[in-house]
């Protein structure tokens, strides 16, 4: 048989090879123990010595020949076959994945965070205190002795023993003072209690207290500090008033309204109709608070400043029934996650 | 403070509008918290008078009237039963609107023709009196609008003071305080003086001088009590918020109202020889104007007579001495009485009264002659009747002193942020009429101010007081704002814990939702979640439901699940982080995290059925907890515990110390509660989860480490935590990890045993361990096992 022809017979056998399989058959049929050019190579003693080296060469340049076709179809075997492997692995990537379903915190909790963040940043100290106070903690120690008519503001919760639910968080602020000298910067979030109950006011709510004593602090760092935080707090450039209020453990004591951070003062009923909303309750802090609490009144000031955090977090997230927050509703809570 | 703008304007002209007004009252820390217009809307209304009414032919109840309205007598059918020819009163013209847009046409009454109609004053929204129609002073012309003749224009204005401003509850000092914010002068109230024209007193001791040192009083004859109040004060009276009751009491109010001196008035025949102001003898009794009979204790400042007491001092007056029918002399009372005792007294008995809410303000204690001369010139002007002298008992010297107060220019500054000048403080100081004493120049301090401040301010007596004023009038807005100057100190960040933001983060990615739930619950809650507690109680809850302190987080959360399944959902996480109230010789007011998971497993998809959450569910969410926050060495141990399931149920030890639990809730409580399925829970020592212990390195072994697994037949008795724990002793440092990895009951095990397969991962850290060495110490493990737990290789 002639090379030409092998070569021939062999080209379309390996084209024709279906498998790996099929290609290695091919392979031993050709270029094997036994295979037609081996045979060919081993029949070259049967020629002259003038013939042997040109048909020696020609033998191998076609094994050659034939291995390449060999390892160009293997290639091209083993690639159609990873894309079937491929193709059957196909998945539909718009189901829903594995997830576990998340949980979240509660939109009150978000509020104070992001007021203790807002405070933390400018060197406040967190502080949190007992709900159940005493007398002297929630209102002697804040300048607001028995009988006065300021309690009558505090709608309180007693359990007798002169044990009440803390009123306000201003207690805090009392027993900072009493453990820590000037200079101080302190925040202090937690539960208070009220005796009231409507779309506004729950038997209780959140405040958190801040307090600031150094040397020189005065009105206008009160005011500068309000302002940027409200500012802060929502992210807009809201108009802040203060109002001349009473609290006795301030003086000057102010009400701070911001102007509404839904219609932006035009009216509307978030802010019923009078473009501001009231948000928070302040002032310096009364020498004589400073005096109970051992610290100089001559030599120190301070401001204090308290708000509601489930107010503040109502108006965050455009909440209108208080109640709202205590009912635990999931399909509530989950809108803030 | 509900006064009528109209009356205030009397007063005063501040040049200011209705709006400005109000802006500048609120601005000035008299916050106006409601304006509401005197009457309702209406027009096409005058005032007219009855020629005649005569009965109507077809009906009992129904009068025809002739009524001239000053243009014409027109014809009206009116159903009053006070109608009668003669009385002034209010006629609705044909064309009228009255309030609620409702027109008047002719109409035809029974076959009577009717031009117009006469109205109630509740009609006009003037007041509720529906009994009949409005009776106007007969002197008021005809023709004239209603709006005009009742001077209907104005509106009552509620302002919400605060208690330090007592000063402002009455219109003599609204006027003084919008004369201080505008500027303007302010019209003088009272000063006239009624000389006596009789020669009647009686007799008055200060027997508690410190609770009451001037008492001012004055006797007036032979009123007649049949006299109606005018209108101008019925009115008065009303757009301040108060109802008309007789004329003496109404001229005590109107005097309360116009000047703020409380005033009460006495049946001068109902006394007994004089009256004493005393404090009360313990048990002492005394029935009041409305009705209701008092024990008295003996803090009570009374007015007595020689009869026994006739008023609480401040407060309330007594029956039996009181204003009546027949009264023909009356005593009247102008006194000052100290803050202090009637504050007390009006708590205590639960009695606030117009009275008690201005004395425990405190009233200005100048004014209780000027009070009196006043009533006495409205008292014989409606009444009628013969004065007496005033006569005026005092204690000087328990009167409150006028006060000086020092202000400093250095330190005024200083607290305001700003430099005011000196000229606008001494201004100031003059439109509040705080009378300058001395004013000097001072090296350090600049100009220092000594001023006495009027009798009417109780609220101004150290230094701060005058700064608060000073910042008040100069406006809180005309300061400017800055950020305080301080020293950057760094924050501390402890090391060895976690915030409770980190720790609820944690939770929120487990799944947990988090809840705030009250703190007060209902007692019912304690006795299923806590049935040995004795919760704290509230002396004042504002229901029953919410009437004792938790004692831990179960109520809430239960609660809140309640809520949940009612509402359809299938997957419910909860946690809550916060107090719990434990009495006991201390109160304990202990912070704990309470978690608690009930139905679905996870929510079902496409590619997970849904499974229930079991006992294994809330234990991994805990351990991940207890994992994340560094806590080792805790131990789960069965104790009985009465709301909890016995077999599905653990108390969490940490050391000796019980540090909370876990589990499902007893059957017994979730049938109570109406759960489909049960629900499980932990609740952990705040203080245990938000430890972060300090992690420490030690040296990783570079040598490889081998597993051993061993399949234990075991008595179905022995937990968990005894063969890991019997094995880590046997092992000791070279067994680097213990898992147990099946257990099984069943076909070829035995009933009371189970087969339980762990797996023991070895590696000493300066080896490789050889396979002898290995033998040895999985056959240590072994044989501990078999020792203590008959335990054997299955
Ligand atoms: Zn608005």
């Amino acid at each position: 048989m002639d090379l030409k022809a092998i070569l021939q017979s062999a080209q379309g056998a390996v084209e024709s090879a279906a498998d790996e399989r099929a290609l290695e058959e091919v392979r031993v049929r050709y270029l094997g123990k036994k295979g037609e050019l081996t045979a060919l190579l081993k029949g070259l003693g049967q020629l002259s010595e003038a013939e042997r080296p040109k048909a020696g060469a020609d033998i191998n340049a076609a094994k050659n020949l034939v291995q390449g076709w060999l390892a160009s179809r293997k290639d091209s075997l083993g690639a159609s076959q990873l894309a079937a492997e491929l193709a059957s692995e196909t998945l539909d990537i718009t189901l829903p994945g594995r997830a576990k379903p998340v949980g979240g915190l509660h939109p009150v909790t978000q509020a104070v965070q992001r007021i203790e963040d807002i405070f933390v940043g400018a060197g406040y100290a967190v502080v949190t205190g007992p709900e159940i106070e005493n007398d002297y903690y929630n209102f002697e120690a804040l300048n607001i002795p028995a009988h006065h008519p300021a309690r009558a503001m505090h709608d309180t919760f007693y359990f007798g023993d002169g044990l009440l639910l803390r009123t306000h968080t201003s207690p805090g602020q009392v027993h900072v003072m009493e453990s820590q000298q000037p200079p101080i910067r302190v925040i202090c979030p937690g539960r208070v209690y009220r005796r009231d109950s409507d779309m506004t006011h729950s038997p209780m709510f959140h405040q958190v207290e801040g307090l600031v004593i150094d040397k020189g602090i005065s009105f206008a760092d009160l005011k500068g500090t309000v302002i940027e935080f409200v500012r802060l707090f929502f992210e807009k450039d809201l108009e802040v008033r203060f109002r001349p209020s009473y609290f006795p453990f301030t003086e000057p004591s102010a009400e701070v309204d911001v102007q509404c951070v839904h219609c932006f003062g035009k009216g509307c009923r978030v802010c019923s109709q009078t473009g501001w909303i009231e948000v928070m309750g302040c002032g310096l802090v009364h020498p004589n608070v400073l005096e109970k609490s051992g610290i100089d009144s001559e030599v120190y000031s301070g401001f204090a400043f308290g708000f509601g955090g489930d107010r503040l977090a109502m108006l965050l997230y455009e909440v209108d029934d208080l109640r709202m927050f205590f009912e635990n509703d999931m399909r509530f809570l989950r809108q803030f996650n | 403070m509900k006064f009528s703008e109209k009356w205030l304007r009397d007063l005063i002209d501040p040049g200011l509008a209705h709006d400005d007004l109000m802006y500048e009252l609120t601005m000035a820390g008299l916050e106006v918290e409601s304006v509401e217009p005197v009457s309702g809307a209406f027009e096409g209304v005058v005032v007219a008078r009855v020629v005649s009414s005569d009965k109507h032919p077809d009906a009992d109840k129904l009068s025809v009237c002739q009524v001239d309205d000053g243009h014409a007598v027109h014809q009206v059918v009116c159903g009053a039963p006070n109608v009668r020819a003669g009385l002034v009163t209010a006629y609705a013209r044909i064309g009228a609107v009255l309030p609620g847009d409702f027109k008047i046409k002719k109409a035809k009454l029974r076959g009577v023709e009717s031009s117009g109609m006469l109205c109630s004053a509740a009609e006009l929204g003037v007041s509720t009196d529906a009994d009949g129609i409005i009776e106007l002073p007969e002197d008021l012309p005809t023709g004239q609008t209603l709006v005009e003749a009742l001077s209907l224009a104005d509106v009552s204005v509620d302002l919400n003071l605060t208690p330090n401003r007592g000063d402002c509850l009455s219109m003599r000092g609204l006027a003084r305080e919008v004369g201080v914010l505008s500027g303007k002068p302010v019209n003088a109230t009272g000063g006239v003086v009624i000389p006596a024209s009789i020669d009647t007193t009686f007799p008055v001791e200060l027997a508690d001088p410190q609770g009451c040192p001037r008492y001012v009083g004055r006797v007036v004859e032979g009123v007649d009590i049949s006299r109606p109040s005018p209108l101008w004060m019925t009115e008065a009276l009303r757009r301040s918020g108060l109802r008309s009751i007789s004329a003496i009491v109404d001229i005590t109010n109107f005097v309360m109202l116009e000047l703020g001196q409380p005033m009460h008035a006495f049946d001068l025949g109902r006394l007994n020889e004089r009256i004493v102001v005393r404090r009360a003898d313990e048990g002492e009794q005394l029935t009041l104007l409305d009705g209701t009979d008092v024990q008295l204790d003996a803090d009570t400042l009374l007015i007595t007579d020689t009869a026994g007491p006739i008023a609480i001092a401040g407060v309330m007056g007594g029956e039996r001495s009181g204003i009546q029918a027949d009264t023909r002399d009356v005593f009247l009372e102008s006194a000052f009485f100290a803050p202090l005792p009637i504050s007390g007294t009006a708590r205590r008995y639960g009695l606030h009264t117009d009275a008690s809410h201005r004395y425990e303000r405190g009233v200005d204690y100048e004014l209780q002659t000027l009070a009196i001369e006043r009533a006495t010139e409205l008292m014989l002007q409606i009444v009628g009747g013969s004065a007496g002298p005033v006569v005026e008992t005092v204690s000087t010297e328990n009167l409150p002193e006028p006060v000086q107060v020092r202000l400093r220019q250095r330190r005024l500054n200083e607290l305001l942020g700003v430099d005011i000048e000196p000229e606008v403080v001494d201004h100031l100081f003059e439109r509040l009429h705080f009378k300058l004493v001395n004013r000097m120049q001072d090296a350090h301090e600049g100009v220092i101010w000594t001023i006495e401040v009027p009798s009417h301010r109780f609220d101004v007596s150290i230094e701060a007081d005058l700064v608060e004023e000073v910042c008040r009038i100069h406006g809180y807005n005309n300061i400017e704002s800055r950020m305080p100057l301080t020293h950057l100190e760094l924050r501390k960040v402890v090391l060895e814990r976690s915030t409770e933001a980190q720790l609820k983060a944690q939770l929120a990615g487990l799944g947990y939702q988090e809840v705030i739930t009250y703190s007060f619950v209902d007692p019912r809650q304690v006795d299923l979640y806590d049935p040995t507690a004795q919760p704290m109680t509230l002396a004042n809850p504002m229901s029953s439901e919410q009437s004792v302190m938790r004692t831990n987080l179960l109520p809430g959360l239960m609660s809140a699940l309640q809520t949940n399944v009612a509402r359809q959902q299938s997957r419910v996480r909860l946690f809550e982080l916060g107090l719990c109230f434990v009495p006991g010789e201390k109160l304990e007011q202990v912070q704990m995290l309470g978690g608690l998971i009930w139905g679905d497993r996870l929510t079902s998809t496409w590619h997970s059925r849904s499974e229930l959450v079991d006992f294994y569910d809330i234990k991994g969410d805990l351990e991940h907890l207890l994992n994340w926050a560094g806590v080792k060495d805790v131990e789960y141990v069965k104790v009985k515990d009465e709301i909890m399931h016995p077999g599905q149920s653990a108390e969490i030890r940490l050391g000796d110390r019980k540090v909370g639990r876990i589990g499902r809730l007893h059957p017994e409580i979730e049938k109570k509660l109406d759960l489909p399925h049960p629900g499980y829970f932990f609740e952990i020592a705040g203080d245990t989860i938000l430890v972060r212990p300090r992690r420490l390195h030690t040296q990783i072994s570079k040598y490889p480490s081998v597993r051993r697994d061993l399949a234990l037949v075991i008595n179905e008795a022995v937990s968990a935590f005894d063969i890991e724990k019997t094995v880590r002793e046997a092992c000791g440092a070279v067994l680097i990890d213990f898992t147990l990895f099946d257990v099984y009951r069943g076909k070829g095990i035995d009933s009371k045993e189970k087969s339980v397969a762990v797996g023991l991962t070895l590696q000493d850290p300066s080896a490789t361990l050889t396979d002898a060495e290995i033998a040895k110490h999985v056959n240590h493990a072994l044989q501990a096992l078999q020792q203590r737990f008959d335990a054997r290789l299955r």
